[in-house]
């Protein structure tokens, strides 16, 4: 099966060269560059960790916002031109299908990471943008899982991209509403109240706490590569959860 | 019989579950007991303050509002407002850097200076500290604002003189605020009680010689049209000349 996997994945990673994919994230990384100046020239000090806590905050956001965008469009242009009816009824097995897809779309999400990664480097301590950079590519590898998840289970662009989007602003924000929810201000005493936070402490055992990832403060003061480690683990944990999930719709999926 | 054109729109059907493959459903229940596990272990997230952070420039504010400054001046008002409600945590009010609140009202009038939302949690939010320094930083930026605006921003000048006179007890604060709200917001707008507050305020001072002169100028040159309100303050100023027997 290793075959196939690596055409697929060869291929979809050769689609974002050939949708000028690479051009946008140069754009971004151009984008960057003239944010970091801007904000050094308005800054009245701390003019470095400035600019370099507004450009990494943007360009996160954005870099999600592209692979979010890539790997939907992608996906529905394999269900709109049948490629994915042509590949499955090639020996190929769903699982495989997936994988070269998933597979492909972690090298676009590295061709997004490096060169941010690149930029930060010139903003912050080495070190640090190390951190940032790699916690980036494992986000952006979640991104991936999700958003080939959300494109294979609702076919449809509008729908894929905003549960896409829905899914990585609650992730990012879960342990936020978490502590709110058990907060002074709620009312546990209050049926409603209790459901809820029941509800939102659910819902935080589901999804990755995202509120870990490629967080800021690791540009502007040391950290060690020690707070990489629980981001790995959530990450492999939870890619095999997002595979696990689209294999299952994959493999129930009547073409 | 069924008219086709009403048929119900049938979804392909998926396949049965018995379909996927069983290392497929091992991977996903695999996936979710590693995922459930590993939330378990992590240590739950800290309720932690955050310091109210400084003003940046008008100008980068601007920038942000994406050419919508009213509506990025009525963001701020409510995210300053629940400052003190952060996730998990409660800050007293007190322990507000108030310089930095002062910031941020200003920032939030520059963007919408017709706003009134900066003045009211000045001198209705802000000034309900139990600290005289705070409320007199509060009193002090409404009076600052009321100087470019008299006619349109009276009504929080006003509610000043009453928290400096009653809260604060500094009876020359409440004078300088009353006396500006008589000099500056004379608008046809501008209730006469608002311009008249001086007098009560110079009475409770004890001086009620210049109280007498306030209220006599006042009658005098026409200001007062009102026959109720002339009365009153006729009966006003027969009352204080007979307080002030220096004056007889």
């Amino acid at each position: 099966m290793t075959g196939p996997v690596l055409a697929i994945a060869r291929y979809t990673a050769l689609e974002a060269f050939r949708t000028r994919f690479v051009w946008l994230v140069l754009f971004l990384v151009v984008a960057g560059f003239g944010i970091a100046a801007f904000t050094g020239d308005l800054a009245i000090t701390e003019t470095a960790q400035t600019q370099a806590a507004i450009t990494a905050s943007i360009l996160r956001l954005a870099a999600v916002l592209l692979v979010i965008l890539f790997v939907t469009t992608s996906v529905n242009r394999d269900f709109s031109d049948k490629s994915v009816e042509l590949m499955l009824s090639l020996p190929v097995p769903r699982a495989g299908y997936y994988l070269g897809k998933l597979g492909g779309y972690t090298l676009v999400a590295a061709f997004t990471a490096v060169p941010l990664f690149a930029l930060m480097i010139f903003l912050s301590p080495q070190a640090s943008s190390f951190s940032w950079g790699v916690s980036l590519l494992l986000e952006l590898l979640l991104v991936c899982g999700f958003s080939l998840l959300f494109a294979f289970a609702f076919s449809q662009v509008t729908a894929s991209i905003s549960a896409s989007i829905l899914f990585y602003l609650l992730a990012r924000s879960i342990a936020s509403i978490q502590l709110m929810a058990h907060g002074p201000l709620s009312n546990q005493a209050e049926t409603s109240q209790f459901v809820l936070t029941r509800v939102v402490d659910a819902l935080a055992y589901l999804l990755p706490d995202l509120g870990r990832f490629t967080r800021t403060d690791w540009l502007l003061y040391p950290a060690s590569f020690d707070v990489l480690g629980p981001v790995a683990i959530q990450t492999l944990v939870y890619a095999l959860l997002l595979s696990g999930v689209a294999l299952f719709d994959l493999y129930r999926k009547n073409f | 019989m069924r008219i086709a054109l009403f048929r119900p729109m049938q979804r392909p059907a998926e396949r049965p579950v018995q379909q996927v493959p069983g290392v497929t459903l091992a991977v996903l229940l695999l996936g979710l007991v590693l995922q459930l596990g590993w939330h378990h272990s992590l240590p739950p997230a800290q309720a932690s303050a955050d310091e109210l952070p400084g003003t940046p420039a008008t100008g980068l504010l601007t920038i942000a509002s994406l050419g919508d400054p009213v509506a990025l001046s009525k963001f701020l008002n409510l995210w300053l407002q629940v400052f003190d409600n952060q996730p998990g945590i409660s800050i007293p009010f007190r322990e507000l850097d108030y310089h930095k609140v002062r910031g941020w009202l200003q920032a939030s009038l520059d963007l919408d200076p017709a706003g009134h939302y900066p003045l009211l949690a000045a001198a209705r939010l802000y000034s309900e500290v139990p600290d005289p320094d705070r409320q007199r930083l509060m009193l002090d930026f409404i009076y600052k604002k009321f100087l470019e605006s008299p006619n349109t921003r009276w009504r929080w000048l006003a509610h000043s003189v009453l928290i400096a006179r009653h809260r604060l007890e500094d009876l020359p604060l409440a004078l300088k605020y009353a006396k500006a709200l008589a000099d500056k917001a004379t608008g046809a707008r501008v209730p006469h009680w608002a311009q008249q507050m001086d007098i009560f305020v110079l009475e409770d001072m004890g001086e009620t010689e210049a109280a007498q002169i306030v209220i006599g100028g006042l009658l005098a040159n026409g200001q007062v049209t009102d026959p109720h309100e002339f009365r009153f303050l006729s009966g006003q100023l027969e009352r204080l000349q007979g307080k002030a027997p220096a004056s007889n």
